[in-house]
């Protein structure tokens, strides 16, 4: 056999040896800013911490939990995925399940309606014309503009219409003979039947939602409303002119400058994506490969 | 699914004969409207504000009573000097993007498919897979942390650099080296998946006889494993062709500084900044648009090419 060769075995362990180095470079700023934020910052500030904190404090936990503002944001937060989750995952199931009846028996027009779900994707009027329609729907300043545009998902509707196909169609027949309606066949059949579907999108829909930032930013003029993504984004990245004149309060960017208390909110701004990271992995794997290769 | 028999899949695509009828039907109708509503209002009403591109649009007079300037805008668009180097900027940046991103996921999943230790390759996976789910507003906090001239990689730098830091974020050609390479880091490892799914495919008796005939391994991954993958790598690479014109936003706006607008301003960052702060509402959409458009024909002919060459569709 190949592998028993000396020549590759040389190489087997050169590769082992370079995989081990990719995979801790791609969680090294991760494990820095865990680091940074137990540091304390005299430490931090002098580049002295780079895998292990040095003078072990909580102090910046301290004062980034102590801070109201900061607590009321996490709670915008999961409002914001509570309701996105929730409202998407029905609407998404609402348009998948009678796109995916592949007969023509009974759902006509379905190619038609599938492209009229696709086509955005494809082609969309941009920042500047969405904006203007927002600011003409009266939702500046409301939580649903962070919840409604994102509802009817195109990805996600395709990825559970590809998932409900492959479920067998006599268990639909049978309910349908058996006298239930479209709704309670897909409440009833569909729906426990496609759990682990359901399971996967949710994560990843409630991941967007906690991970978006840039909505918050221009519709939300209220800084009480701002989601944690938002107002992470204004504390800790570079400050940027055009930013500062907009919506920036100096006091805030001067409590929470310091180094160590950056890496603090930084820490807990992506603790709920490393919670729910073991599940979501063992979903991702087959739903994108199923999503894109499809045979 | 490639496993089922014929007759299993045949099954699955057969077409029911009777007719059409309304009756319980109707209920399949109902269901659409929420999402047929939602999409009519926030995906296909801003398609028709794009005519403002064509207007010298003031909120105040709103769409239909202000002024129409035809193709004055995207005229300028070709005129201005900003705005030529941001297309520039975007093209360079994301043309970088797309061909260190679709090699460097090849070359990885290859490495990590001669793993045999189930365990290892796992921990692996897991690891660089992480990166992707991160938003850039995390990432950008910890790239302007450690970047910094006063970070710790130029910490490390001035021992090497006699005692100078380089300008990571400040300066226009190292920002773009920065954000190739922050990018590549944050999704390679998630495009690997697709890759890795394709090798785990190949027939296992290519190598059986591969490895009778005497074929090393180098000669087997030429010979029988690129081949095997190779209809993937032209669907995946046609189909990125698509984005040519998306930079990655969320990743300029969350490193960028004036300092490098010159070098690292992309289309979507000049739009925001040209139409929203500084409220030029037509010049801006006229930016958008024509980035929507290329997108389009763009993604319409790699969605066709792959859907003719490899035989791939997404529905």
């Amino acid at each position: 056999m190949y592998y028993k060769n000396p020549k590759y075995r040389i190489f087997y362990f050169i590769n082992s040896i370079f995989l081990i180095f990719i995979s801790l470079l791609c969680i090294f700023p991760l494990i820095h800013i865990l680091a940074v934020s137990f540091s304390s910052g005299a430490a931090a500030s002098a580049n002295l911490v780079s895998l292990w904190p040095v003078h072990f404090t909580w102090d910046a936990y301290q004062k980034t939990l102590g801070d109201n503002h900061f607590l009321l944001s996490i709670w915008n937060s999961s409002v914001r995925v509570g309701l996105g989750v929730t409202l998407g995952m029905m609407v998404t199931l609402l348009t998948a399940y009678p796109l995916s009846k592949i007969g023509a028996r009974e759902m006509k027009g379905r190619v038609w309606m599938t492209w009229y779900f696709v086509f955005p994707m494809l082609f969309s009027g941009g920042l500047i014309p969405f904006y203007i329609l927002v600011q003409k729907l009266g939702l500046i300043n409301s939580i649903w503009v962070l919840i409604l545009p994102g509802l009817a998902g195109t990805w996600n509707i395709i990825l559970l219409i590809n998932f409900l196909r492959a479920l067998p169609r006599e268990l639909e027949e049978a309910s349908l003979v058996d006298g239930a309606g479209h709704f309670r066949t897909l409440i009833s059949i569909y729906v426990p039947l496609s759990m682990p579907a359901i399971a996967t999108l949710s994560l990843f829909v409630a991941v967007g939602h906690w991970n978006s930032w840039f909505d918050g930013l221009i519709f939300l003029s209220d800084k009480a409303k701002w989601p944690l993504s938002t107002l992470l984004q204004t504390l800790i990245v570079m400050p940027d002119p055009t930013k500062l004149q907009n919506n920036m309060d100096p006091r805030i960017l001067e409590n929470f400058s310091q180094q160590t208390v950056k890496a603090a909110q930084i820490f807990i701004g992506s603790l709920p994506i490393l919670a729910v990271y073991p599940f979501l992995q063992r979903y991702f794997v087959k739903g994108i490969v199923i999503g894109a290769v499809k045979e | 699914m490639e496993n089922q028999p014929l007759i299993e899949q045949q099954k699955v695509i057969r077409q029911p004969k009777t007719h059409f009828k309304w009756g319980k039907n109707i209920a399949l109708y109902v269901m659409l409207i929420p999402g047929i509503v939602l999409t009519l209002i926030f995906s296909y009403l801003p398609m028709g504000g794009l005519v403002i591109a064509f207007q010298d649009y003031k909120p105040w007079l709103g769409m239909l009573k202000s002024n129409w300037v035809q193709w004055d805008h995207f005229a300028m668009m070709f005129l201005r000097d900003d705005s030529v180097q941001i297309i520039w900027n975007t093209l360079i940046i994301s043309s970088a993007k797309l061909t260190a991103g679709l090699i460097i996921p090849i070359v990885f999943s290859l490495l990590l498919n001669e793993v045999r230790q189930l365990f290892f390759k796992k921990t692996v996976q897991t690891l660089v897979y992480l990166p992707h789910f991160l938003s850039w507003v995390i990432l950008g906090g910890i790239l302007t942390d450690l970047l910094s001239s006063s970070g710790l990689i130029n910490s490390w730098v001035e021992k090497l650099n006699h005692g100078k830091p380089i300008l990571f974020l400040a300066d226009g050609d190292w920002f773009r080296i920065i954000v190739v390479i922050s990018d590549i880091w944050k999704e390679f490892g998630f495009a690997t998946i697709v890759f890795l799914a394709a090798l785990a495919g190949v027939n296992p008796s290519l190598y059986e006889a591969a490895e009778v005939d005497g074929a090393g391994r180098w000669k087997q991954t030429l010979n029988i494993t690129l081949p095997a993958i190779a209809p993937i790598i032209v669907v995946v690479g046609t189909l990125s062709l698509g984005n040519i014109l998306n930079a990655g936003f969320d990743q300029i706006f969350n490193l960028y500084n004036p300092l490098v607008y010159s070098k690292g301003d992309i289309i979507d960052t000049f739009v925001y900044r040209t139409g929203i702060i500084s409220g030029g509402f037509s010049f801006a959409t006229a930016v958008g648009m024509f980035k929507s458009v290329i997108g389009f024909i763009l993604i319409a002919l790699a969605y066709w090419s792959s859907g003719k060459f490899a035989n791939y569709r997404i529905f």
